[in-house]
């Protein structure tokens, strides 16, 4: 790989991170007035207010107040919880399994379901099967996650009664139980992902086959389904790695949503609650963990695809 | 193929011309007030009095809908606006003026691309109340990114085209080059990211609204409404079709459109 785009890359990824540290700070300082007395309400007392701004820091200059907030995410130290009294780290620490395990299930379901419908899609191109995978995914892409979430509780959970809706189970207790407490998030999540890849599989499939090492492969006499599986598919692969990958993000942020459907204990109940709340330190880490993980996996998927396709290290 | 991508736009059209006249006969009738509370009429199934049926109020679920199209196109137009506001002022400097201009202002476009939306969206509105207003705003800076890439690709290219060079020595202004020559050259890349924003805008706005950080009662919004249905699931499962079909249908037609449109600038290039 080449290195002077990996540094490039990891520039970009320092900028950003710097960026969303830069965010998460001045939000929370530009609140209309007094955040202490946002929390509190106007009937505090002003001791009351003097108290919780020592607690959250506001009392100091706005400078100093910022060298603390790098300082500490750097050190993964985003302060204490307003209302569990608990540093924001461990609350994060113990709902991300939940959050995990669900977007990680989701990309598997999401890989599964869309390889061969956009590999059949491809071969059938203008049949019958393409036009109706190509209406079904246009359909797909509209569907806003937390609906389809909701009709899959109303089918498999009220009315066929298949699934205990709201029930989770982690891994660690039951791991065919947990995996069926989040097999309907997972597939709600997986929706609009499955319609994203298989249309870019089928295009970048459909690319492909005007390439000339097709024409020599298929000169060569080998079998069409040769063609398409040994040649074609490993080629069009690698975009959609790198789709999937990007993606990741969005299945993230999706299951903050998706979580609140199904009563989930993920991050993302975590974060509507603490919203709720305002308990701003802990929606404060949130965010910059989130969406440092987000930028993160980008910035991986980034270099893999560079290493797969050579051609982008000339950029 | 051809006459298939011509259906795609004509599909996308339709879908929006019929929500856009929902939304205009809403401005005038609706079967009842959307707020109208009638207790001892609550969950009512979909039938002759009322078509979709009532909510756990009472209150009419279809007119409900129709004041939801109001809620959904504004949302939709003006967060669309902000960020063609935001891309254009971004995206044509960037463009225009090109070297450190053009570096430093993508990679803070770059920056704000990585960020996951929905969690912007979010620290706005924490920060201020959520509110119909917010909601806008918070989606609308959104969308500034997408609209400054194709803004900036946009000028990229014309710029150094020969019927610029040649306005150009024939010496037009800046502010001529830019909008009478430059700009009407884009419009169609802006007319397709303008069209997927309203759609995005629109699933954003009922992820927000359904978490109870959007739209604030009593302004109806789709969103909220399937937040409301899911505690009668069992007692009223029609409940939480009608809102969720009515944010998958204007999604649908506005992603139809635009990729319609696209197809046809493509095939016309």
């Amino acid at each position: 790989m080449n290195l002077a785009y990996a540094a490039r890359r990891f520039v970009t990824l320092l900028l950003t991170v710097f960026f969303v540290i830069l965010v998460t700070f001045f939000a929370f300082r530009i609140i209309p007035g007094n955040p202490a007395l946002a929390i509190l309400g106007t009937e505090a007392t002003p001791e009351q207010i003097q108290e919780l701004e020592a607690k959250l820091g506001t009392d100091l200059p706005l400078g100093e107040q910022f060298l603390h907030w790098i300082g500490g995410a750097a050190a993964f130290d985003f302060g204490d919880s307003l209302r569990y009294s608990e540093p924001v780290l461990d609350l994060i620490g113990a709902r991300l399994p939940v959050t995990f395990s669900l977007a990680l299930l989701a990309l598997a379901i999401t890989v599964l379901v869309a390889v061969p419908l956009g590999i059949a899609a491809a071969r059938r191109r203008g049949k019958a099967l393409d036009l109706i995978i190509s209406a079904v995914t246009q359909i797909g892409l509209a569907i806003p996650s937390f609906w389809s979430g909701i009709v899959l509780v109303l089918v498999f959970g009220v009315m066929l009664k298949w699934f205990s809706v709201s029930h989770y189970v982690p891994w660690s207790e039951n791991a065919w139980l947990s995996l069926r407490s989040l097999l309907l998030p997972a597939v709600a999540l997986s929706i609009p992902q499955i319609a994203i890849v298989v249309r870019y599989l089928r295009t970048t499939m459909l690319e492909q086959l005007h390439l000339e090492y097709v024409r020599t492969a298929r000169s060569k006499g080998l079998r069409p389904s040769t063609v398409y599986y040994k040649h074609v598919l490993k080629n069009a692969l690698i975009p959609v790695v790198t789709v999937v990958g990007m993606n990741f993000g969005e299945i993230l942020a999706g299951s903050l949503v998706i979580e609140q459907v199904f009563t989930l204990p993920g991050l993302g109940r975590l974060l509507i609650t603490a919203i709720g709340n305002r308990d701003y330190p802990l929606v404060q880490g949130l965010v910059l963990l989130v969406a440092s993980i987000v930028i993160f996996v980008n910035f991986v998927v980034d270099l893999s695809y560079a290493w797969l396709n050579p051609k982008i290290r000339l950029r | 193929m051809n006459s298939g991508k011509k259906i795609t736009l004509w599909i996308g059209l339709t879908l929006v011309a019929l929500l856009f006249v929902l939304m205009a006969v809403s401005l005038f009738y609706v079967p009842y007030g959307a707020n109208e509370m009638n207790i001892a009429g609550r969950l009512q199934a979909p039938g002759a009095a009322h078509w979709l049926g009532t909510d756990n109020f009472g209150r009419d679920i279809l007119s409900r809908i129709m004041e939801g199209t109001q809620t959904a196109f504004s949302v939709g137009f003006f967060s669309v606006c902000i960020g063609l506001a935001g891309g254009f002022l971004l995206g044509a400097a960037a463009g225009y003026l090109g070297r450190w201009a053009d570096e430093l202002l993508m990679r803070a476009v770059d920056a704000l691309m990585a960020f996951p939306g929905i969690l912007l969206a979010l620290i706005l509105v924490t920060i201020f109340k959520p509110s119909l207003g917010q909601t806008i705003i918070a989606i609308g800076i959104l969308f500034i990114p997408s609209f400054a890439r194709v803004i900036r690709g946009g000028f990229l290219q014309t710029k150094e085209a020969d019927f610029v060079k040649a306005a150009r020595g024939m010496g037009a202004g800046h502010a001529a080059l830019i909008f009478r020559h430059i700009v009407p050259h884009i419009l169609s890349s802006v007319i397709v990211t303008a069209s997927l924003c309203f759609s995005a805008a629109i699933l954003v706005e009922a992820a927000l609204s359904y978490l109870g950080l959007g739209v604030q009662p009593p302004d109806p919004s789709w969103g909220r409404m399937l937040n409301e249905s899911q505690a009668y699931m069992s007692k009223a499962p029609w409940y939480a079709l009608a809102p969720g079909l009515f944010i998958t249908l204007t999604v649908l037609g506005f992603n139809l459109l635009g990729d319609g449109i696209r197809d046809l600038r493509d095939r016309r290039a």
